[in-house]
């Protein structure tokens, strides 16, 4: 049974998709809706990292339910680079690219809390298949917002 | 025949009737000055403009001037009553300080020129920009006050003509999430109400909906229902003491933002005790399971917590909304702009959806509108949606638009959602967006943190034109004004919220060189050039009546549908409600009977989306979701807002309006009886704030947040502990910076404080939700704050004069008939 393995991988993809999530936040400070719809989104992935750590007990894991960001000082560093760069065309072109980013990340988080819900299925394990259910929900809306938001974003991008 | 000091006394006299009976009439008359009615040359049907409600009313004309206005007693909508604002508001129409020629930027200020000169720099600048960057740089931002031939004919040549994306109205500011609400649970935006719903119902909930100051004529109905036999109950939700929630059974009063939380707790209860209609449910909504799964979690010991309301308070409002026999429900600001705006609205749907209470008389939701003509903005596509409520992701309401407008459906945008007003800023100033086309609205007062949208809309890059009828702070930053006729000027329709169409028909002449709207933007389309796939003009009318019949073909087939009016149908009698047909010639009451929505994949107008992140639903999800039209359950957990009070910035600050003025002022400041009751901005703090604070009435206030800083008068009001309320109405062309406040100087409009930040569903900014601090900068004296006692910012200490208009305005009311 690789139950563990699955728990732990996933705790780590999601604990990596706080930062992913805050971090593009920090850096779009002055695009409104991506700074907070990311800040939103990343709620969601601490608490699929509490609830790991909180499961992993019962396959002997010890994880941190807390996710590790980004220390204060460089997020508001970040915040304030992009409130200064934020004004000019560029940062389009870098938000379009952060999509992709964002949309790959989210996808692979997805896969793996999939893994996990068939492992569990095949284990009979209810109280992890149950968590799947709850959370893996978030992690196709993250992904699916990432689309979403690019095709909104990318035609200005492209026709100017 | 009485005469009544309408600004003492906004509703007027009581005409008291019990429930299913008929409202009586009380016909309501003012006239200028020692006028009469026999001194009247003619009256001139038409309708209010100084709010959403669409009161009908004829307009008294004397020697080629307006003169007064009285109420139209054959109208369903108002049986002849009018409101503080129609009685007087009219007045504006003759201010000298009208704009009267085309204003044009040259080496830095604004000097008069001609209409040619005018036009051809307008157009001419958008030809560049087409030919340089092609539609993308263009974009339009329009209002909730033109008409709907307007609308019509600014969203053909935007979205079929230039073939721009970008195109939104101030409805973004005041309807967006009643028709995003709309759009998720019905999947097509349209009113499943109607204002006679009050005349039946046992229960009327209002949502963050002080309808006794934005629609008094509602209101009106509403207080003689609650003084005959049988009175409904009240249920007021809303952080402020208003007059509704005066007179309501149960008065919740959250903390700003936790609306979803509250609402969640309601459904809760009712799903718990069983009030709920589960035969319609079965029959005829999706997505009842997620609901019940979602709210298990929301009792209202956890709800009171968060919202600070008490668990009992929370239990009796659901048991009166769920015994409720007809309940009709009501939605406005409170909500709409408000932290988790359409998931809150979406909630009220929520309620009337599993209590099965639609279609019915009595039970109805009116997700209001905030402006007259609101509703024609959405219908007609001008706040960037297609026409008739097409669907922007179905290609087959794109070819049959594009075969009524007879261009390539390559030429109408329909890659993306459109491009709300708060993201046209966000490409000015990223330098994409250079050229901006605003109508009749003030964005440099109206949106939020105003230092940065006055700095996006003076940049050099931008090429801003502004078409309005005064020189508002937003006209005095563009390169081109041009002067623009307004209501009683110009003829056109326009629709309220319960879905009646009203005929506004002109009755004076614009003064100087004004133009109606639709005039100019005909000229518009002609130096464009813009033309058909045959080579043909492309706005194939010169009038309005001829872009009424174009409309009538667009809406035909679709749930707006006009096909069956016209302008002579309109004329004499009451107002007409569409859906209006061949099978319906005299219009439909009520929609969505017996459980028939417009909610087929194929005919919906949108799929709906995520209602925490916005991101639409694809076709194949809805049509797998919902394959055969049924009402769409939607659930939403609760999010903190994202402005919470901290230690440096311990209140919330919420903004709103007064029942005597309308938006940025330009017109109520310019009634005298209008612009006495609440001559200048003030700021309201609870009692208990105030003892805290060693803070009396009337006490000069600074009320800061990150963003900016405003000065105002203290009112000690019935507005919640640790919330601040600032009316949005006061900006700064009646000071004397004109467009802005002096430099390093507090301003007075409340949007210098208000954060950038939008429900990720309708795109609405929040506007109620900011956290702030307040410093007492100098003491009253003694002198009251300049807010009325006659509203929500109704004094609660000390010996405050009521608010009274005096001799100058008392208006006749004419109780049971025709005047």
């Amino acid at each position: 049974m690789k139950l563990d393995l699955a728990i732990e991988t996933l705790h780590a993809s999601e604990n990596h998709l706080v930062t992913v999530l805050t971090s593009m936040s920090d850096k779009h400070k002055a695009d409104h809706d991506v700074f907070y719809i990311t800040r939103d989104m990343a709620a969601w992935s601490r608490e699929h990292v509490a609830g790991l750590a909180r499961v992993g007990r019962d396959f002997g894991l010890d994880l941190d339910p807390e996710a590790s960001e980004d220390p204060g000082l460089l997020a508001t560093m970040k915040q304030r680079t992009s409130d200064l760069i934020g004004r000019r065309p560029e940062p389009g072109l870098l938000l379009l690219a952060d999509l992709r980013h964002l949309y790959r990340e989210a996808a692979g988080v997805s896969l793996d809390w999939e893994v996990l819900a068939q492992g569990a299925q095949s284990n009979k394990k209810q109280e992890l298949l149950e968590l799947s259910q709850r959370y893996h929900p978030e992690a196709l809306r993250q992904a699916r917002w990432a689309n979403a938001h690019l095709k909104v974003a990318s035609p200005q991008v492209m026709a100017s | 025949m009485q005469r009544i000091d309408r600004i003492a006394e906004p509703w007027g006299t009581r005409t008291p009737y019990g429930p299913g009976e008929s409202w009586p009439t009380r016909v309501d008359t003012h006239l200028a000055d020692g006028l009469t009615e026999e001194d009247v040359d003619r009256w001139v049907q038409s309708a209010s403009i100084l709010h959403s409600n669409g009161d009908a009313l004829d307009i008294a004309v004397k020697d080629e001037r307006i003169v007064g206005v009285r109420g139209r007693g054959v109208d369903r909508v108002n049986h002849g009553r009018l409101g503080p604002k129609d009685l007087f508001g009219w007045q504006a129409n003759n201010s000298p300080e009208r704009l009267t020629k085309p204003l044009i930027r040259r080496k830095g200020k604004l000097v008069e020129t001609d209409w040619e000169t005018a036009m051809s720099a307008v157009a001419g600048r958008c030809t560049e920009l087409l030919e340089e960057q092609g539609p993308s740089a263009i974009s339009f931002y329009t209002t909730g006050q033109l008409f709907l031939e307007e609308y019509y004919t600014l969203g053909l040549i935007a979205h079929g003509g230039i073939g721009t994306n970008h195109v939104d109205g101030n409805t973004r500011l005041c309807t967006a999430t009643a028709a995003a609400a709309l759009k998720e649970t019905f999947a097509c935006d349209g009113q499943p109400g109607s204002y006679t719903d009050i005349d039946h119902a046992d229960v009327i909930a209002l949502y963050g909906h002080n309808m006794a100051e934005t629609q008094t004529v509602l209101w009106t109905r509403i207080l003689d229902r609650l003084a005959g036999p049988n009175p409904p109950e009240v249920i007021c939700v809303d952080p402020r003491m208003t007059p509704v929630a005066r007179a309501a059974t149960v008065h919740l009063a959250p903390r700003p933002g936790t609306n979803v939380m509250l609402m969640n707790a309601l459904i809760h209860e009712i799903i718990a005790n069983g009030w709920i209609d589960r035969e319609y449910i079965q029959a005829h909504t999706v997505g009842f399971d997620e609901l019940e799964k979602m709210t298990e979690e929301y009792t209202p010991e956890v709800a009171a917590e968060v919202c600070d309301v008490p668990a009992e308070q929370i239990r009796e409002a659901a048991r009166i909304l769920g015994q409720a026999e007809r309940l009709l429900s009501t939605v406005l600001q409170g909500f709409y702009q408000s932290h988790q705006a359409s998931a809150a609205a979406v909630s009220v749907n929520n309620i009337n959806v599993i209590r099965g209470m639609l279609g019915k008389p009595g039970c109805g939701i009116l997700q209001m509108n905030g402006q007259p003509t609101a509703q024609n903005t959405r219908e007609a596509g001008a706040d960037g949606d297609l026409p008739a409520f097409r669907n922007w992701s179905n290609d087959s309401h794109i070819q049959d638009l594009a075969r009524i407008w007879n261009v390539d459906p390559m030429e109408i945008p329909h890659y993306a959602p459109p491009t709300h007003v708060m993201q046209m800023m966000r490409y000015i100033e990223e330098g994409t967006i250079r050229f901006m086309y605003v109508t009749a609205t003030n964005p440099a007062v109206s949106l939020p943190e105003l230092a940065r949208i006055r700095e996006v809309l003076a940049r050099d890059r931008l090429f801003l034109v502004v078409q309005d009828i005064f020189l508002t702070e937003t006209a005095q930053l563009a390169d081109v004004v041009l002067p623009a006729a307004t209501w009683g000027e110009k003829t056109g329709t326009f629709t309220n919220v319960d879905r009646t169409v009203h005929l506004s028909e002109k009755a004076v002449e614009p003064p100087g060189e004004a133009r109606p709207d639709l005039d100019i933007l005909l000229d518009f389309a002609h130096r464009l050039g813009l033309e058909d796939k045959d080579g043909a003009p492309l706005v194939k009318w010169s009038d309005p009546e001829g872009a009424f019949e174009g409309w009538k073909e667009c809406s035909r087939g679709r749930p707006c549908d006009y096909s069956g009016m016209s302008y002579d149908k309109l004329r004499g009698g009451s107002g007409i409600q569409w859906p209006c047909n061949d099978e319906h010639p005299d219009g439909t009451e009520r929609i969505y009977v017996d459980g028939q929505f417009w909610a087929q994949p194929d005919y919906c107008e949108s799929y709906g989306k995520d209602m925490i992140t916005g991101a639409p639903v694809e076709e194949t999800e809805y049509k797998a979701l919902n394959p055969t039209g049924r009402a769409v359950l939607k659930a939403a957990e609760y999010i903190r807002p994202h402005d919470m009070p901290s230690q440096e910035f311990p209140f919330q600050l919420i903004t709103g309006r007064t029942l005597y003025h309308f938006h940025t002022r330009t017109k109520t400041a310019r009634a005298p009886q209008l612009d006495a009751a609440a001559p200048e901005v003030w700021v309201e703090m609870s009692a208990s704030d105030a003892t805290d604070r060693g803070l009396t009435e009337g006490d000069v206030l600074e009320v800061t947040t990150p963003r900016g800083r405003v000065r105002a008068r203290l009112r000690i009001s019935g507005v919640r502990p640790g919330v601040l309320f600032l009316p949005f109405h006061y900006g700064y062309w009646d000071t004397e910076k004109g467009s802005q406040p002096k430099k390093k100087e507090a301003g007075r409009a409340a949007n210098e404080l208000t954060s950038t930040d939008w429900d990720p569903v309708s795109k609405q900014p929040i506007f109620k939700t900011a956290a702030a601090q307040v410093e007492r900068v100098a003491s009253g004296k003694g002198k009251p704050a300049p807010a009325p006692t006659t509203t929500g910012s109704a004094p609660v200490t000390g010996a405050v004069p009521p608010t009274v208009g005096g001799d100058s305005a008392r208006a006749q009311e004419l109780v049971g008939g025709q005047a």
